[in-house]
């Protein structure tokens, strides 16, 4: 196991030096003149110089990429262009607000779902598992937008239940995250429980599940005691794939109810060109993702024995 | 019973599927439904949509009973269901242009890594981590900068982080497939690597190609949307993200038309496109098949 862990480490190397190669060519190469967009068209060459020097652009691509190499080692990813804040405490300040918003939604919706989706599992093949699969795929065919503008306009504007939008720190803040949570909650429901379903149904057909009948033991049981442990397992690495992109927040639902997350500091760096910021959540991501998915392999490996780790 | 089966045996892969699935009547419906919006793209890209640029009445007219009027006006008097079409034969375009860029390049890359094998196969591996490593939203908000906006720099950015799924099948399917006896077989009678790969593996892969691509149009066509919202997708031209963008403020005025229009021509394309994904996957699955 440790061997295994070990080795799966040392290809994170060669996987983050092909993001940084990516994100670099992707922004620094390719992306428009930071310096132009900060600047304006009609700095002075002096001021251009100086800029460029304050940030690095001077030296050569060979260099500059060098320099991002050493910022990706030491996670020191320099400040924003925009106001030259450190990125780790931008960072850190927006991944409060991101989990603060993604993570009750997703903790709850993981129970909810996989709940709803063995009830569903228990009734199959009648109609009842007809029509919430039907219904599952019709909510998942609304676009994401339209949920969020249609409960945002419904229950904050109209009915004036939630706020509308705005944040604050503390305790208040679940005043503002509770309607963005929902409209999470409820978008979740319907791709889950169709991935859940058919999860519960591959092992419901299994042999040990007969055996256990044969054995007089209730559907019921069969249900709680066999097939949930069993189908927990692909259920648990699906979802741990799924945690480091909880940071990254709900970008869209913080552009909505403006809220000060990772996302809506992705999305205000996207259009202002802000390429540190960019760059260092990238990164973020990336090791975060690839970690993440060791976790998963690893634990797959824990909770099911058959599964050999080479 | 004999009979039944070995018919049914001596029945091509493709028209087993074909009867499969023309056997659930939501399934036919929904080709049905894909069809209509085919044509309307179709009849757009030749120019026989009509102007969704002309005022057809006043700013925000609700809707009453013409064809133009039928779904209101927007805030120029622009009719809202004119736009829509207009907007289908962007959103389909772009769905299909990208599932044009990403399938061949990720059967290309499955086929060779899973068929060669070594360093090949290392060297796409490490590619499509990398690939996911990197948020899908970033990568294509990334490239559409590089290539300048528009609807051409969209399709490549979305193609070009779209055949990971398809590459990734394709080569597992191969690695199964290579060291079959058939395979083998072939080999020792001469038979080029060429000939292996396109002749004898490639026809085991294809129906992973239809099913990743009918997902592939589907996953494009809501992107497009969130992209297009976002300001990083079309820019000039009908979408429908542009008009949900638009739709946010005019609902808080009592104009809710131009909202429900795109969320009911949405609707009906994407529950379409996911039925089919998951009838193609019943009736072409071999797995599932046997």
């Amino acid at each position: 196991m440790v061997a295994y862990i070990l080795r799966r480490l040392l290809y994170l190397i060669p996987t983050i030096f092909g993001v940084a190669l990516l994100v670099f060519l992707l922004f620094t190469v390719a992306g428009e003149d930071p310096v132009r967009i900060a600047l304006g068209n009609h700095a002075s060459p002096e001021a251009i110089a100086d800029l460029r020097a304050k940030w690095g652009l001077d030296k050569s691509l060979f260099a500059q990429f060098g320099d991002f190499l050493m910022q990706i080692l030491t996670f020191d990813y320099g400040t924003s262009y925009n106001n030259g804040e450190q990125l780790s405490e931008l960072f850190a300040k927006g991944a409060v607000v991101s989990l603060s918003l993604t993570l009750p939604p997703f903790l709850l919706g993981l129970c909810l779902n996989v709940s709803l989706a063995m009830l569903i599992a228990y009734y199959r093949n009648s109609w009842f598992d007809r029509w919430a699969t039907a219904i599952a795929v019709m909510a998942m065919s609304v676009s994401y937008l339209v949920y969020i503008i249609a409960l945002q306009y419904l229950l904050a504007f109209k009915l004036d239940l939630f706020p509308i939008n705005g944040y604050e720190s503390g305790l208040r803040s679940i005043y503002y995250l509770v309607l963005p949570g929902l409209i999470m909650l409820l978008v979740s429901i319907g791709p889950d429980i169709r991935i859940y379903r058919t999860v519960f149904l591959d092992e419901i057909d299994a042999d040990y599940v007969r055996t256990a009948r044969a054995k007089g033991v209730s559907e019921r049981a069969v249900l709680f005691k066999h097939v949930l442990k069993n189908a927990l397992i692909p259920i648990i690495t699906y979802t741990v794939v799924v945690i480091p992109f909880l940071v990254l927040g709900a970008f869209l639902m913080e552009r909505f109810f403006s809220l000060p997350g990772v996302g809506d500091l992705l999305i205000t760096a996207i259009n202002t060109g802000d390429y540190p910021v960019l760059k260092g959540l990238t990164m973020y991501i990336a090791i975060g993702y690839s970690l993440f998915n060791l976790l998963s392999d690893v634990l797959y490996a824990f909770v099911d024995p058959r599964v050999k780790l080479s | 019973m004999t009979t039944m089966t070995s018919t049914m045996k001596s029945e091509s892969l493709g028209r087993r599927a074909f009867r499969q699935l023309m056997k659930r009547k939501l399934t036919v419906l929904c080709f049905v439904v894909l069809g209509i919006y085919l044509m309307i793209a179709l009849l757009g890209i030749v120019g026989l949509l009509p102007d969704y640029q002309e005022r057809v009445g006043g700013p925000y007219e609700s809707p009453s009973l013409s064809l133009s009027l039928i779904l209101g006006t927007d805030v120029f008097g622009r009719s809202v269901l004119y736009k829509i079409l207009a907007g289908t034969q962007t959103a389909l375009t772009i769905g299909f242009v990208v599932s044009a860029i990403a399938i061949p390049i990720g059967i290309t890359l499955g086929s060779i890594a899973g068929f060669y094998g070594g360093k090949l196969d290392a060297f796409v591996v490490w590619m499509y981590t990398v690939v996911v490593s990197v948020p899908y939203i970033l990568t294509v908000i990334a490239i559409s900068y590089v290539l300048g906006a528009g609807m051409l720099a969209i399709c490549i950015a979305m193609g070009m982080v779209s055949w990971v799924s398809l590459c990734r099948l394709t080569r597992g399917e191969f690695i199964k497939h290579r060291d079959r006896d058939y395979v083998m077989a072939s080999r020792l009678m001469g038979a080029s690597d060429a000939r292996l790969i396109f002749l004898h593996i490639l026809p085991n892969v294809v129906h992973l190609a239809i099913i990743s691509g009918s997902l592939m149009v589907l996953a494009a066509m809501k992107s497009e949307v969130i992209l297009t919202f976002l300001g990083v997708g079309i820019q000039s031209g009908a979408s429908w993200g542009t008009m949900i963008d638009d739709a946010k403020g005019e609902l808080i005025q009592g104009i809710w038309w131009p909202l429900t229009g795109v969320v009911l021509a949405m609707f009906f394309i994407i529950y379409a496109l996911n039925v089919i994904a998951d009838a193609l996957r019943d009736a072409l699955d071999p797995k599932l098949n046997d």
